[in-house]
């Protein structure tokens, strides 16, 4: 196997290079994908026969709520990544990702907390589902936190991985919860291996919406990791030169 | 008009869905916002930075 994409992967300088060409794509295959989506998803997608329009906030809750564990995960491989090949652009990935993946988490709980309200009668219950997802937003904000608290970069670099890579175990547990326990949450609404249960029209939009929602995660990804790599390189001859063209 | 107010009451679940899609166009809005802003914080250290340089 070649493994030279894997060392050019670790170069700062190809990154910057490759993400600032990337970025207007990836800008603007999200903004038309969540326009189209969220417009078919308001507007044109027929409603649902038991809970009616409410179900509509399904087109944000569902894709912020996967992007939220996909982030995670996401984390706990660069982690692997930077502790075993000392990647130094794992890290920059690890610790910009994870305010995206705490505000992904937060979207998920605000929005099926607001969704509850008219289907369950309540706005929060402890029900598994709900109680893992809690325990990932509570995960961010210890990586976040972790992350300032410790001054020196290797260390908190070190420090946050481990956490990242602990942490990943809450992930099964969030999909798995719906079957596990007997709780109000619905269950999954995807699954891999089967058709989904809806009509097209109303999971079409759902499809947008997840790879329009995936699509920002990437545009803010690169966006945070493109200004945390000038911060760090800013010593080097290429960073000073890609300054040079941005001043 | 009156098809529009209709549209927008959502059979009573209005407020339900209008408030979800508000938070998170403002939150997906604030998540660009907020790297656009530290990169530009940078190239204006930059700039200054520079310019003390210079003199």
């Amino acid at each position: 196997m070649n493994w030279s994409f894997f060392h050019k992967l670790g170069s700062p300088k190809w990154f910057f290079e490759i993400s600032g060409r990337w970025l207007p794509w990836f800008t603007a295959a999200g903004v038309l994908l969540l326009l189209v989506g969220s417009v078919w998803g308001l507007f044109f997608a027929p409603q649902d026969y038991q809970q009616g329009n409410s179900f509509r906030i399904i087109y944000i809750h569902v894709p912020a709520a996967f992007v939220a564990q996909s982030c995670y995960i996401m984390l706990a491989v660069a982690g692997i990544v930077g502790l075993v090949w000392r990647m130094k652009l794992a890290h920059v990935a690890l610790k910009c990702a994870a305010p995206i993946g705490a505000w992904m988490t937060f979207i998920a709980l605000v929005t099926g907390a607001i969704w509850g309200k008219p289907t369950w009668g309540t706005y929060w219950v402890w029900d598994a589902r709900l109680t893992s997802m809690l325990i990932l937003l509570f995960l961010y904000f210890g990586i976040i936190a972790l992350g300032q608290a410790i001054s020196n970069r290797e260390t908190s670099a070190k420090a946050t991985a481990v956490l990242a890579i602990v942490g990943v175990v809450n992930i099964p547990i969030i999909k798995y919860s719906v079957d596990w326990w007997n709780t109000l949450h619905q269950p999954a609404t995807f699954k891999i291996t089967e058709k989904p249960a809806m009509p097209v029209e109303m999971w079409l939009p759902l499809l947008l919406m997840v790879l329009g929602f995936y699509a920002l995660f990437t545009v803010s990804l690169l966006m945070r990791m493109r200004v945390e790599i000038l911060r760090r390189e800013n010593r080097t001859r290429w960073a000073r030169e890609a300054m040079e063209k941005m001043l | 008009m009156n098809a529009v107010s209709e549209f927008l009451a959502m059979g009573g679940h209005g407020a339900f869905v209008w408030s979800s899609y508000a938070i998170t166009l403002v939150v997906l809005s604030l998540n660009v916002l907020q790297p656009w802003l530290a990169r530009r914080r940078l190239v204006n250290e930059e700039a200054r930075r520079r310019r003390r340089e210079m003199t």
